[in-house]
């Protein structure tokens, strides 16, 4: 495979390797090293069968500028979500812009900010965590992330900090000359106790080719909770390659939430251990794909401890001559007897060409568990719709209807109201859109 | 003037021919009862009149208001007044029943130009309708049919029809299903619905329900035809002499 791609992220770091601290220049040697040895992953290696890089691979990328064009506030909240009070964090291409954020409600300790400063000023807070759950070895797609990122975003919640209002990260890309590439990186650090919802909203500026490198890491410490929204609505010539890492202590809850509405190449890759007792995880993912679109969720879920709890439901809609793979891994170690997991990918493909790979899969080291799982392939109900359009509702209507309480299931699961309703006007509007390319 | 006016109708489902010449005319505020075996062919003349797109009309002519009805889409045919109340009425996950019928009604007022309804007044429109057939309010919360009794998706179809208010209601075996308490219920409800502008076509297995809902015409379907029409006494000679007749061909003394 032609590997422009890697001899030009390698050049980009020898020229200019991104600053930071003795710690953090190592970490980044070692990541720029395991990626320049490995490359991008080929469909010879068995996590990555049923989503080819090569068009990213070949590509020579650039890093996208820190800022390319000048920006205000009114962009900025056309994009977010204006109807609750929500501090909002804007990322560029990776960098933190204090100037475009409005943080509103910074309770009980509560940090939100620029990774590379919390890396200089507070090193002992982000040193012990970054790049701990995102190794570098065997996962040269993170390394470069590693390797690359200028900045990023901490945030960070003291012991028993509760915050109400969600924390609003916005990974902004806008786009350069050529094909340009960003890595925004996402620090989670929930001291025990402590409980938020954080959303990660990955938003682009301007259509042109653009990959989106992300990697979030979110440690829990003991009891604490966290609601995470990634919301994926890039343009539709942007690649987006994202890797989620979650380390649950005791007692601790985690519910992600990733919604996919499409881009040339989506890659989800989830990594949540449960590594203390009575730890529960909840992930729910949506995606939509339509035209030549590819999204692809690979998700491991890690039952490391007893008694731990985790449901995983993955719901996806294809149209056209979209192709969506879902590899859903459940691993339960020796110890972790009690565990009770549940795991399920249901998907409704609109048209003939469209195609999916569903793999669920279970591995049971323990004897004393409750796991289940399944997955469905299917088309919308021909009856329910005949049913609608009888009572004169019109055809694309009723099928927009019902794929949108397809999507309920799903949606109905984040807690916040007004996130909830905005999230399903997103999905309503993406899947009229896919529904209208096809006609 | 007929609203309904079926001529020589030839129609097809799964792959045979069901009806095979079938003429019927309706003129508004008749309650016409048709009535038949199981396999003459009832449930076909249904699908065709509300436009389910697995029946294909083969031959034949389908008026309703003097437009040809075989052309219409299933929306267009419900917004100019045609109700299907279904046999087996269809359950959608993930949509309320009042997200449902709000959506449902408002596409018809639109059609009629007619202003749309917001959620507040719908809500008392609903509330009102929901009393005729006796419905708890929290069923207005729930998925359409999801998980409903077989009386309560019976009652969910008349429910909708009174919302509507159908120039043409189809009622397909209405009756199945339900036990004498219901059937009151249901009737009780269609009754409530008789009107001098409103056109009923009743199909049914059995005579009990013609006991509750009176028609004034009965026709008896068999083989894809009409057999014999005559009026409500033919539903009780049925009854006292089944449907064997027919099958030996000849018509019952």
């Amino acid at each position: 495979m032609s590997d422009d791609a890697r001899e030009a992220f390698v050049a980009s770091f020898e020229v200019a390797a991104p600053d930071g601290p003795a710690w953090l220049q190592a970490l980044r040697k070692e990541a720029i090293s395991a990626f320049a040895a490995e490359g991008f992953p080929t469909p010879r290696s068995e996590a990555w069968r049923y989503t080819n890089l090569a068009p990213i691979a070949r590509t020579a990328w650039t890093t996208a500028p820190a800022t390319a064009v000048a920006l205000d506030r009114a962009a900025i909240e056309r994009l977010s979500f204006p109807v609750f009070a929500c501090s909002v964090f804007v990322f560029v291409n990776g960098r933190f812009e204090p100037a475009l954020s409005t943080p509103r409600a910074l309770a009980g300790g509560l940090e939100v900010g620029s990774l590379a400063a919390a890396s200089i000023e507070r090193p002992a807070l982000v040193e012990p965590y970054l790049g701990r759950l995102a190794r570098s070895e065997g996962a040269p797609v993170a390394a470069l992330n590693t390797a690359l990122f200028a900045d990023g975003a901490f945030v960070h919640l003291p012991a028993n900090t509760v915050v109400d209002a969600p924390i609003h990260i916005v990974h902004l890309a806008l786009p350069g000359g050529g094909p340009t590439a960003s890595h925004p990186r996402t620090l989670v650090v929930a001291e025990h106790g402590s409980r938020a919802t954080v959303i990660e909203d990955f938003v682009s500026l301007g259509e042109a080719r653009m990959l989106t490198n992300s990697v979030t890491e979110v440690f829990l410490g003991d009891a604490a909770s966290i609601e995470h929204v990634s919301l994926q609505r890039e343009g539709a010539d942007a690649a987006h390659l994202a890797a989620l890492r979650v380390r649950q202590s005791r007692d601790s809850r985690y519910t992600g939430h990733g919604i996919s509405l499409g881009g040339t190449l989506t890659r989800n890759e989830i990594v949540a251990v449960l590594d203390g007792i009575g730890a529960e995880c909840e992930l729910n993912g949506f995606y939509v794909a339509s035209g030549k679109e590819h999204v692809d969720n690979h998700t491991t879920i890690d039952h490391a401890s007893p008694h731990g709890t985790s449901r995983e439901t993955y719901k996806g809609v294809l149209d056209g001559e979209a192709r969506g793979v879902f590899s859903g891994r459940v691993i339960v170690r020796p110890d972790a007897q009690k565990t009770s997991a549940q795991q399920t990918n249901k998907n409704l493909l609109l048209s003939r060409d469209a195609e999916v790979d569903s793999r669920p899969q279970l591995e049971i080291l323990a004897d004393d568990v409750k796991c289940s799982h399944g997955s469905t392939i299917g088309q919308l109900d021909e009856d329910a719709l005949f049913y609608l359009r009888s009572r004169g509702i019109e055809s694309v209507a009723a099928q927009a209807l019902l794929m949108r309480a397809f999507a309920t299931e799903i949606t109905g699961r984040i807690s916040i109201a007004p996130l909830r309703e905005r999230i399903d006007e997103l999905l309503l509007a993406r899947l009229a859109r896919a529904r209208a390319e096809a006609a | 003037m007929s609203l309904l006016e079926i001529e020589d109708l030839h129609a097809r489902a799964g792959g045979s021919e069901i009806l095979k010449g079938l003429s019927l005319g309706v003129r508004p505020g008749e309650v016409h009862a048709v009535m038949g075996p199981n396999g003459s062919g009832k449930s076909t003349l249904a699908n065709v009149l509300a436009g389910r797109p697995s029946v294909e009309v083969t031959s034949g002519k389908v008026l309703f208001g003097g437009r040809n009805l075989v052309e219409m889409a299933p929306e267009e045919r419900a917004r100019e007044g045609i109700f299907l109340a279904f046999q087996y009425p269809v359950e959608i996950p993930g949509v309320t029943n009042l997200y449902f019928l709000k959506a449902a009604l408002n596409a018809i007022r639109k059609h009629r130009g007619e202003a749309e309804l917001d959620a507040m007044d719908f809500l008392k429109l609903a509330r009102e309708k929901m009393k005729l057939v006796e419905m708890d309010e929290k069923m207005m919360g729930r998925a359409v049919n999801e998980g409903f009794s077989g009386g309560e998706k019976k009652r969910n179809e008349v429910l909708q029809m009174a919302i509507l208010e159908p120039r043409l209601a189809v009622l397909d075996e209405t009756d199945s299903g339900l036990d004498i308490d219901a059937l009151k219920i249901v009737s009780k409800g269609v009754n409530s619905l008789r009107s001098p502008e409103r056109s009923m076509i009743v199909i049914t297995h059995y005579q009990r329900l013609l006991d509750y809902i009176v028609p004034d015409f009965v026709h008896v379907l068999a083989g894809g035809r009409i057999v014999r029409s005559g009026g409500k006494e033919l539903a009780s000679e049925l009854e006292e002499q089944g449907y064997a007749w027919i099958e030996k061909g000849a018509a019952p003394r």
